[in-house]
């Protein structure tokens, strides 16, 4: 993950853009789309990719900052290569979803929202992703659910993590 | 007993098998033969409820939008789904997402509408991708774009990924999201169906509303009003989790008791335990007592006659070890988290149910903590521009009122924890006349201040 970038969509990616502008009857509906191919390309929205948005949209630079940090899923800050994100909400946590945050957190020795210093885990206590009939469970960097964990199956997720690099 | 919308067909997610099961003919019949309003004769015919937790008439709620073409209308699919112990509309995304794209074109046939924006969370990435790919497949086919199968109906379809945000479920904070805005809820009236996303006529329906639109054509509205209880009838998706063996999504009658579900469908309770307490409708709802659970019906009507409501029908099962206290903390948390911060009611007492809460689970809970718990929630409730005060509220309101006992045995009596507030903790602790021995001129300045306080008759009647 890039600690610092200069945000830029190359002209592919402005296709892209235009075609989420063209959905929406005003171009301010497309900053949110704007901001998830940020996050897509770069893994993080700093406060110049912020910028870069709101000048794409022509759009106050503090209107945008208001959305990226209203949202969860908008990360401010960069993250591990991996970022776990478990489930502690209720359904999750009476099938066990506070040990296996905790699992985790001890295995790699970070705390909620800390990256390890190799760069390639972070954790994080997330909400219901509504997956509360295979829980406890986690997703990965904002995409794929692992389901019906247990210590064992997190433990070769973790592994495989690893050496997938 | 026959399912309308998670039928057991494979690769029903496939347009071409979806079409040979039937698919698609129930918006054919509208275009070729049915006048919009026709078709919402139909639905209010059949009685059809809305799934997203208020249970509102749908056919209803599509006649408030206006007639005529003055101005552009906007129908919006919500799937923001993001109730913790509700899962029902990631089901119908996975199993059978063409039937909800035909339901929604269905509806915005009904009532004129230029073009339907799905909302879908962002943690539903794969569901996400999925509905997008079945989108493209509907519009290859002429289903959504112009002249649909050669009428003179036409409206466009666009998915709109959310980024985490439980409020954006609301209707009002869905369209402000929707419109690049951070999702605070807006002020009702006027209601979307007047002014709406972009300040045009809107209608937001639920996912699962709008999947039993398409049978409802098909068989008539009469068929779908004899299903399950007459007050709400048709199907509910029961997403059960908790301390079951075989938790899980199940289509069923409305009116089928809960322990038919917990016991019949879900495999009973984990190890054979007993229930302690069962959330019916997703966290927000208020819970259900042993005792009222083994009679309960899961209807709408038959849930409000007991205080809670049927909400998205995810029913959360606790057993006989479950810790209460430490539950509801959970949920307070979360709404805690959730909460936009537009009013202060929700902002700030989500934040100091929380703090109470730990307080108790921490063992340094107080007599009055309980009533303390009870007014606080009822300073939210009703007092805040959405639901979600109400959301947070009910459950603490609720959960304290039926299992007091739970929290009474977590609250020693001889403790007496010095409280760090100006207003009432100071002036009895043991922190205060520690530093009041003391001179110094900020002890001085914040004694005046209490002494100021105490005198104050508003001070009296904060005081607990």
């Amino acid at each position: 993950m890039n600690n610092t970038y200069i945000p830029q969509f190359t002209e592919e990616e402005m296709k892209t853009v235009n075609l989420h502008i063209s959905k929406y009857p005003k171009p301010m509906a497309a900053v949110m789309p704007l901001l998830w191919m940020i996050q897509e390309k770069y893994g993080w929205i700093s406060l110049e990719a912020m910028k870069y948005v709101g000048d794409i949209l022509n759009l106050p630079h503090d209107h945008v900052l208001g959305v990226a940090t209203f949202y969860t899923m908008y990360f401010k800050k960069p993250y591990g290569k991996n970022h776990l994100q478990v489930c502690t909400n209720v359904s999750c946590m009476l099938r066990g979803g506070y040990e296996i945050f905790n699992h985790i957190s001890g295995k790699l020795g970070i705390k909620n929202k800390e990256v390890t210093g190799d760069g390639l885990f972070s954790i994080e206590e997330v909400e219901c992703l509504g997956s509360c009939a295979t829980a406890p469970m986690l997703q990965l960097n904002n995409k794929e659910f692992y389901e019906n964990l247990t210590i064992d199956n997190v433990d070769q997720l973790i592994d495989s993590l690893k050496n997938s690099k | 007993m026959e399912k309308i919308i998670l039928k057991d067909i494979p690769d029903l997610d496939k347009i071409d098998v979806y079409i040979s099961n039937g698919g698609y003919s129930g918006l054919k019949k509208c275009l070729d033969g049915m006048t919009p309003d026709q078709v919402i004769e139909e639905v209010k015919k059949s009685g059809l409820r809305g799934r997203g937790g208020a249970a509102f008439p749908t056919g209803m709620k599509w006649g408030f939008m206006p007639k005529g073409n003055e101005k552009t209308k906007y129908l919006c699919c919500n799937g923001d789904e993001s109730e913790p112990g509700s899962f029902k509309d990631r089901e119908i995304f996975e199993r059978n997402p063409h039937q909800f794209i035909e339901g929604a074109l269905i509806a915005a046939y009904a009532m004129g509408v230029a073009a339907i924006y799905v909302y879908i969370r962002g943690e539903y990435w794969k569901w996400v991708n999925i509905v997008e790919r079945c989108v493209a497949e509907a519009y290859e086919k002429g289903f959504i774009g112009k002249n649909i199968m050669g009428s003179s109906f036409s409206t466009e379809m666009f998915v709109h990924k959310g980024a985490g945000a439980y409020i954006c479920g609301e209707e009002s904070s869905l369209m402000n999201s929707l419109e690049g805005k951070r999702a605070y809820p807006r002020i009702k009236p006027p209601f979307p169906a007047a002014v709406g996303v972009w300040g045009n006529p809107t209608t937001i329906n639920n996912i699962e509303t709008l999947a039993n639109v398409p049978e409802i054509i098909n068989k008539g509205g009469e068929w779908y009003s004899k299903i399950g209880e007459p007050k709400q009838p048709g199907t509910l998706l029961f997403g059960v989790s908790g301390h079951v063996n075989k938790p899980g999504v199940y289509e069923l009658p409305s009116g089928t008791p809960l322990m038919t579900i917990i016991n019949d469908y879900c495999g009973g309770v984990r190890g054979g335990k007993d229930i302690k307490m069962i959330i019916p409708g997703g966290s927000s709802m208020p819970p259900l007592t042993k005792e009222e659970s083994l009679t309960m019906k899961m209807d709408a009507e038959s849930l409000k006659a007991v205080g809670s409501a049927i909400g998205t029908a995810g029913i959360i099962v606790m057993d006989e070890d479950t810790d209460i206290v430490d539950v509801l903390r959970r949920i307070t948390k979360f709404y805690y988290h959730e909460s936009c911060g537009q009013c202060t009611p929700c902002r700030e007492g989500c934040g100091w149910m929380l703090k109470v809460l730990q307080r108790i689970m921490d063992g340094y809970g107080r007599q009055n903590d309980l009533d303390l718990l009870i007014s606080v929630a009822e300073n939210i409730e009703g007092n805040t521009i959405c639901a979600l005060g109400d959301a947070a509220a009910w459950p603490v309101k609720w959960t304290v009122r039926k299992f007091r006992k739970e929290f009474e045995a977590k609250i020693r009596p001889d403790v007496q924890v010095p409280v760090m507030n100006k207003v009432h903790g100071l002036r009895n602790s043991d922190e205060y006349m520690r530093v009041k021995n003391e001179t110094n001129p900020l002890v001085e300045s914040l004694q005046g201040k209490v002494q100021e306080n105490a005198n104050d008759p508003e001070t009296e009647r904060f005081s607990s």
